[in-house]
């Protein structure tokens, strides 16, 4: 009786204190639109699962504070609920702009016609929401993981033009965006440019090292990698260290036996570039703070927008490995 | 008179290995045909081990290494199955105890070996507290241990991120910590050594003491154990404890050998292969008897099968499926039901047939309870 109590008091505080947020706010935001003062912006975030992820959330807050806008921030925890809740909170505080990064893809057509209703847009950050959502928000900035594999692909093509290449592929888990994209990306490029290549093997190290590690190690024993292998692609950072780590182990030196590209750019994975462990590092990056606080702005303007803006990324030779290390975020 | 008994008593010991043998019929033949199909397809390079850079290697040999972790686990997991309970905490146990390790190792002098151990101790006994809290809620607070356990399931992952900040924290590969997964002690790979040395304890823990037979009994009834005066809680306790312990120290394994702690990933869904591995050896769900070097063949199966799968080139999407499959015929021979009706036709119209496997049967279920 007396937790329900003390729960109906803590509801009725923090229902006030919303209260007294929305009023603040709406006024705040009002001035926003018309003058020069910031926008005050929502963001839902994912959670703090990964490294990946902490950095794109730093990136974010950083990037809004740097623009002068107001940012609230809600770690999701990789809950939906918790989501949903977050997205509700900031319709009612009447935020200028809604930044999601949704948890999984569908489940949101309520919410998000909630947001529509109260006239307030929203902008989906790095993941994206069912087809059928698609006219409920303005535009998703994120990763284009497709055009991420066409890097790898044409950077192959070019550094084996005259040789051609035997590969062998540690693909993502199995199923998810990143990994078939970047597959299907690679071969893309490859076939465009006339790559005369063979993809000995494709198998998933679920974007771990351990994933990597075990299966490149399976891969040692079936092939004669130090002869018959030119290129090693990992579709991230991890599954490429483990990997790297199964070939030094066998006295196969990475990086010169074995050419190796990696997609992601952690500072592990640059850290490994400097020592020579391996050729190319396609960037997945998680530091679009300033290019998202550009897009809100840009939304909060009423500009027509594209249905993706893809996230500026970069790509990394050797040459550049060593400059570009201080940089890493992640 | 003592003679009399001596020779009862090595009778009913040889009784009891017969059967014992018996159970691992099954998994070992379904390991042999996978063996099989790996030196047809690349050759007996599969089986025989080589010596490379003072370690011993090979196709097989790797798996066993691989599969340290995954058999210490399973290890601790048959005794707490045995005593009729469950533990999903064992994944999250492990990416603790990689967490608790690497952190301490990484803000201090890498190199020193008394960092080394004193980060190994703390993991180590962590995970043991974090077992015996397991046993604790189970023996004493009478929580189911499926629920128990997935308590820390769900949040020691969340423990593990707070340990190393939400980073994948690396340690040098030269600190002398790396060994623990990569090293070797006269050219045996280190985790086989210390699974084979866990597996040997228990194992002369439990068969030559009376605590596999008390294991057993609370397992069976803990009621009527408590009763015929066996300390079931205290044994409970003990039994998750261990298994922490093993879990942990699995952990420690896989972090060396990566030389890293991935809060997230680490040791993901391993619970479910060495739930698994138990039952693929023949130990019943129901608790009771348990079979330790069964569990150690159901890891060797699953070692084999996710290396058989890239041998043959299948792709990754078979993994789980090929797992099924196998597990399905593993559990279908193993039941003596299955095997009479497989056998029926085959054995026409003798009538001597039927009764006998009728025999077989409860005679194992007798066992099993």
């Amino acid at each position: 009786m007396l937790k329900k109590a003390l729960a109906g008091i803590g509801a009725g505080v923090l229902l006030l204190s919303l209260a007294a947020c929305g009023s603040d706010d709406s006024g705040q935001g009002g001035s926003g639109g018309s003058g020069d003062e910031g926008l005050l912006i929502g963001f839902a975030q994912v959670g703090a699962e990964s490294a990946w992820r902490t950095a794109n959330s730093d990136s974010v807050q950083a990037a809004a504070e740097a623009a002068g806008h107001e940012l609230k921030f809600v770690d999701g925890q990789q809950d939906q609920e918790k989501q949903i809740t977050a997205v509700r909170d900031f319709i009612a505080q009447q935020v200028d702009v809604i930044v999601l990064a949704p948890v999984v893809e569908t489940g949101w057509t309520d919410v998000l016609e909630e947001a529509d209703a109260a006239g307030i847009p929203v902008v989906l950050a790095d993941r994206g929401v069912d087809a059928a959502d698609e006219d409920l928000y303005v535009t998703r900035l994120g990763s284009d993981f497709a055009e991420e594999g066409r890097k790898a692909g044409a950077w192959a093509a070019e550094t084996f033009a005259d040789t051609g290449a035997a590969v062998l592929e540690l693909e993502g888990t199995v199923g998810s965006a990143p990994a078939n994209d970047r597959a299907s990306g690679f071969r893309e490029a490859a076939d465009e440019a006339g790559l005369e290549y063979e993809v000995l093997e494709t198998q998933s190290g679920d974007f771990t090292a351990e994933g990597g590690k075990s299966v490149m190690e399976t891969f040692i024993e079936k092939y004669d990698v130090k002869n018959d292998v030119d290129l090693l692609y990992a579709h991230n950072d991890e599954m490429g260290l483990g990997a790297i780590q199964a070939l030094e182990e066998n006295g196969i030196v990475p990086g010169v036996d074995v050419q190796i590209i990696i997609v992601d750019g952690s500072k592990a994975g640059f850290e490994a570039g400097v020592a020579g462990k391996l050729n190319y590092i396609v960037e997945c990056n998680p530091a679009f703070g300033e290019q998202l606080m550009e897009v809100v702005e840009s939304v909060d303007a009423g500009d027509e927008q594209e249905k993706f803006t893809p996230v500026e990324e970069g790509v990394f030779g050797p040459d550049d490995f060593e400059a570009e290390l201080p940089n890493r975020q992640f | 008179m003592s003679a009399l008994l001596d020779r009862s008593k090595s009778a009913a010991r040889a009784a009891w290995a017969h059967q014992y043998f018996r159970r691992l019929i099954w998994p070992l033949g379904v390991l042999l045909v996978l063996i099989v199909v790996n030196i047809a397809v690349t050759g007996f390079d599969f089986i025989i081990p080589s010596v490379h850079d003072g370690r011993l290697g090979g196709a097989f040999v790797n798996i066993l290494r691989r599969s340290a972790p995954l058999l210490l686990i399973a290890l601790g997991m048959t005794l707490v199955i045995a005593t009729k309970g469950i533990d999903l905490s064992v994944g999250a146990v492990y990416a603790i105890g990689a967490a608790i390790a690497c952190q301490w190792i990484i803000g201090r002098d890498q190199m020193s070996l008394g960092v080394v151990f004193v980060a190994v101790a703390i993991a180590i006994a962590v995970a043991a507290a974090i077992g015996a809290w397991n046993g604790l809620m189970v023996a004493n607070f009478g929580i189911q241990p499926i629920v128990a356990t997935l308590i820390l399931m769900i949040a020691g992952r969340g423990i593990a991120q707070l340990i190393t900040g939400g980073q994948i924290p690396s340690v040098s590969d030269e600190t002398p910590f790396v060994e623990l997964g990569r090293g070797a002690v006269l050219t045996i790979p280190v985790p086989i050594i210390i699974a084979g040395v866990v597996l040997a304890a228990l194992a002369l823990l439990t068969r030559t003491t009376a605590l596999g037979m008390l294991l057993e009994s609370v397992g069976g009834n803990p009621e009527a154990s408590r009763l015929a005066g066996i300390r079931s809680k205290s044994i409970t306790v003990l039994v998750y404890l261990v298994c922490g312990l093993c879990a942990g120290l699995a952990g420690l394994i896989g972090a060396a050998n990566l030389g890293s702690a991935d809060a997230n990933n680490g040791g993901l869904w391993i619970e479910l292969d060495a739930i698994l591995a138990v039952v693929i050896g023949g130990t019943a769900l129901l608790g009771g008897r348990f079979f330790l070097l069964g569990t150690t063949i159901g890891v060797a199966i699953i070692g084999t099968l996710e290396v058989t799968i890239i041998n043959i080139g299948l792709s990754s999407q078979w993994q789980f499926t090929a797992k099924a499959i196998v597990v399905l015929v593993v559990a279908l021979l193993q039941s003596p039901e299955f095997r009479a009706w497989v056998a029926k036709p085959l054995r026409g119209k003798r009538p001597g047939g039927a009764p006998s496997a009728k025999a077989e049967s409860t005679g194992e279920e007798a066992l099993v309870k």
